[in-house]
């Protein structure tokens, strides 16, 4: 059961990242990457990680994918032009990433035969924040920090340089507190 | 029981995944997605090893990777909206000079 549910959402997992390279419009790439985030979100759950998974839906598939559709629309993106100079890309990349591939995955499949399975480790809300607050504190707070200036950036950088009676772009300033 | 080595796996093509599209795409959002497609395998590939070793200090790092992609994806999003007011396009190959 555990693996037929792995296998099937590892398959949409990745036809969504395959999906998310074939096509040219910016706005199925999103929707598509939004399919490999919900079924990666399946993924967690079967590992036992349910705080992973809920954080996973909420911010990167809520907060996150809202952004970047929210920016796609704002700038009127359209499809993907074809240009020079991407052929070195191919010509280079894909033997190199075909490679590391091979590598990688021969590595992994003569490894140990570790398996995993569903609630060996529980990762729920309770425990993880108990962590949050007590072991990993400083870096819990200095991500706030890191927040903060994020904020601060991003409001700096998306508002207009010349100042306008009309004030600052607010959809946008709001658009960015995730 | 899931083999361990199936997660990596499934990480790993994620990971390639990402690198293929950050290669080959020419529109800057799509290039912008890839890497969040790279941060997700890394992220799964952590859930994996933490449910492996009995350590919950991996689904704290995935929680933290998470905050940082969302900062990072903020402050990038701004850069992108900068970038196409004073260019007009979304085309990393015609932003190729430093100054305007």
């Amino acid at each position: 059961m555990h693996l037929a549910l792995f296998l099937i959402f590892g398959v949409v997992c990745v036809a969504g990242a395959v999906n998310l390279l074939i096509q040219t419009h910016p706005i199925q790439s999103a929707l598509s990457l939004i399919v490999v985030m919900a079924s990666l979100a399946v993924e967690y759950l079967l590992l036992g990680a349910e705080f992973v998974a809920a954080v996973q839906v909420i911010v990167y598939a809520g907060a996150i994918m809202v952004l970047f559709v929210f920016v796609i629309m704002l700038l009127n993106a359209g499809e993907e032009e074809h240009s020079q100079g991407s052929h070195i890309a191919l010509l280079l990349g894909l033997p190199s990433l075909m490679l590391v591939g091979v590598l990688l995955t021969w590595s992994v499949m003569h490894q140990s035969t570790a398996s995993v399975s569903i609630g060996s480790l529980y990762g729920d809300p309770k425990t993880i924040g108990k962590l949050l607050f007590s072991q990993y504190l400083l870096p819990f707070e200095i991500t706030s920090l890191l927040i903060l200036i994020a904020i601060m950036g991003a409001v700096v950088l998306a508002s207009k340089p010349e100042v306008t009676p009309v004030g600052p772009d607010s959809g946008l300033a709001s658009g960015k507190e995730n | 029981m899931v083999p361990l080595s199936y997660y990596l796996i499934l990480s790993a093509i994620l990971f390639a995944c990402g690198i293929i599209g950050f290669l080959m795409k020419r529109n800057i959002i799509t290039i912008f997605m890839s890497i969040e497609l790279m941060l997700n395998g890394v992220n799964l590939s952590f859930v994996a090893f933490a449910s492996q070793w009995h350590a919950l200090s991996g689904q704290i790092f995935v929680f933290f990777v998470m905050v940082v992609a969302a900062a990072e994806s903020a402050v990038g999003l701004a850069i992108i909206i900068a970038v196409y007011r004073t260019r007009d396009t979304l085309n990393v190959d015609r932003v190729d000079l430093l100054k305007l």
